[in-house]
């Protein structure tokens, strides 16, 4: 979380002692819940299947979170090489679950190895990711979705080693998807676009960390600082183009496909950061069978803040509740 | 010591987590109820935006799952919003797949095929799609 420039301090030297006590935060962190779990539960119900608005099928992205509540379980691969001395590989996992037909919970976690040429590497988990999501509007003809959410990373739960806060991040976001075959006649092969995004501010449980240095003997204080997440991917759908457009002749795989580019960006909006922005441009495909769905993205840092070199994504999702649909794979109050 | 008890705790928690995530995974690749999920176009006659020579008779769509056939409708309109399929569109009944309706012989012009399914694990899609005959 937060602006390169200011989080990825020297590893190791980090002693946490921030001015907000735990308890304080946790206090926070459930008020803020509740007051979103009242709000979600007042706003009107409109039904439908997941990841679907009329015939537009939005598949699972990389980095930019879903509109759609659904019933999933992910697994998504990353390695990037940071800067030319350290190599970052982790997989995380996420298990998302619908409560009613709008309304989903989720949980993350994820596991990274960071190596650092001539000074070994350190393996651990990030802080544990939960995250509360309503689809508040469905429409099919204009094949639209939105949703607002409410994520947390709760700090201290993860390996400090591998740069897990002991904070907690409480994060706020509206999530919305569009697909285009409402576009005119004349702009068909355009119709298979769709674009999704996200936007929210990030939370900080405590302002700042104290940190003491053990080579200069002192100690030096840091402030964390509030940020606003954003981003969009836009998609090249063939298996709406096959199906609603014109049946060009793709065979398998590529009746299948769904052509991703995404933008997932941070803007810092407080502390020394304040208006830096960091993100990546991420290209890749999605191949979605019946159960299951594939993907591969190339990840392009978008400034020299946010990397020096290409990474990848891949990942592996399970929809549950095809998988499932007598099980765990219904809303737990159809 | 209470340093060395501390790490020992930390490394049998990331053990516990990494096995948890392990097993959770392995959950959900073994043994599923693998019954039919969402079921979507697989190829159609006409085809999806196609222009045919002739009215082709039957609107046929093959599926890429068994549908429920009490759910399922197809129904074919021309370019005014006019139903011109003789009202019998079904699943075929030896083909669970294949969701079919026959057309009367059709002046030349654009028509649209409306078709909603429900796969047999209940699941709903729909779509629609136009062909033009010459």
């Amino acid at each position: 979380m937060g602006d390169g420039s200011i989080s990825s301090d020297q590893a190791g030297v980090r002693r946490g002692i921030g001015p907000v006590s735990s308890d304080d935060g946790f206090r926070r962190i459930l008020a803020v819940w509740f007051l979103s779990a009242v709000c979600i539960l007042l706003l009107p119900v409109v039904s439908w299947a997941h990841g679907f608005a009329g015939k537009r099928f939005f598949p699972t992205t990389f980095a930019v979170d879903d509109p759609f509540v659904s019933d999933e379980f992910s697994l998504l691969f990353n390695h990037v090489k940071s800067d030319p001395e350290v190599k970052t590989t982790s997989l995380a996992v996420e298990l998302s679950k619908r409560i009613t037909p709008n309304l989903g919970i989720s949980v993350g976690e994820q596991y990274q190895h960071i190596s650092t040429s001539g000074n070994g590497s350190e393996n651990g988990f990030g802080n544990i990711e939960l995250g509360i999501k309503y689809q508040f509007l469905t429409n099919e003809e204009h094949e639209t979705i939105m949703s607002i959410g409410l994520g947390t990373e709760l700090g201290g739960t993860g390996t400090r080693r591998v740069g897990a806060e002991s904070f907690s991040v409480v994060s706020p976001a509206f999530f919305f998807g569009k697909g285009f075959g409402d576009l005119p006649e004349s702009a068909k092969f355009l119709r298979p676009l769709a674009v999704t995004g996200v936007v929210g501010p990030n939370f900080p449980t405590r302002s700042r960390n104290v940190i003491f240095n053990p080579d200069t003997g002192e100690t030096e204080t840091e402030r964390n600082p509030v940020s606003l997440s954003w981003g969009l991917s836009l998609q090249y759908s063939f298996i709406y183009l096959q199906s609603f457009v014109k049946d060009v002749g793709l065979g398998v795989p590529f009746n299948r496909m769904v052509l991703v580019a995404e933008f997932p960006m941070e803007t810092c909006m407080s502390a020394d950061c304040s208006g830096k922005t960091t993100g990546t441009i991420n290209p890749g495909v999605v191949w979605a069978a019946k159960y299951y769905q594939l993907g591969i993205a190339a990840q392009i840092p978008v400034n020299a803040r946010s990397g020096r070199t290409v990474g990848v994504l891949g990942l592996v999702h399970l929809f549950l509740d095809d998988l499932y649909p007598k099980g765990i794979g219904n809303p737990v109050f159809p | 010591m209470k340093r060395t008890e501390n790490i020992q705790r930390l490394r049998h928690s990331g053990a516990i987590r990494t096995y948890s995530l392990l097993i959770l995974t392995a959950f959900f690749f073994i043994s599923p109820d693998m019954s039919w999920a969402h079921s979507f176009p697989d190829h159609s006659d006409p085809k999806v935006g196609a222009t045919v020579a002739g009215p082709p008779g039957h609107v046929r769509i093959w599926f890429d799952g068994a549908l429920e056939p009490a759910f399922c409708t197809l129904a074919v309109q021309d370019s005014g919003g006019k139903k011109v399929d003789k009202g019998d569109g079904r699943v075929n009944p030896a083909d669970a797949t294949l969701l079919e309706a026959s057309v009367p012989p059709l002046p030349s012009g654009t028509y649209r095929v409306i078709w909603k399914v429900v796969a047999r694990d209940g699941h709903r899609t729909t779509g629609d799609y136009t062909f033009v005959i010459k």
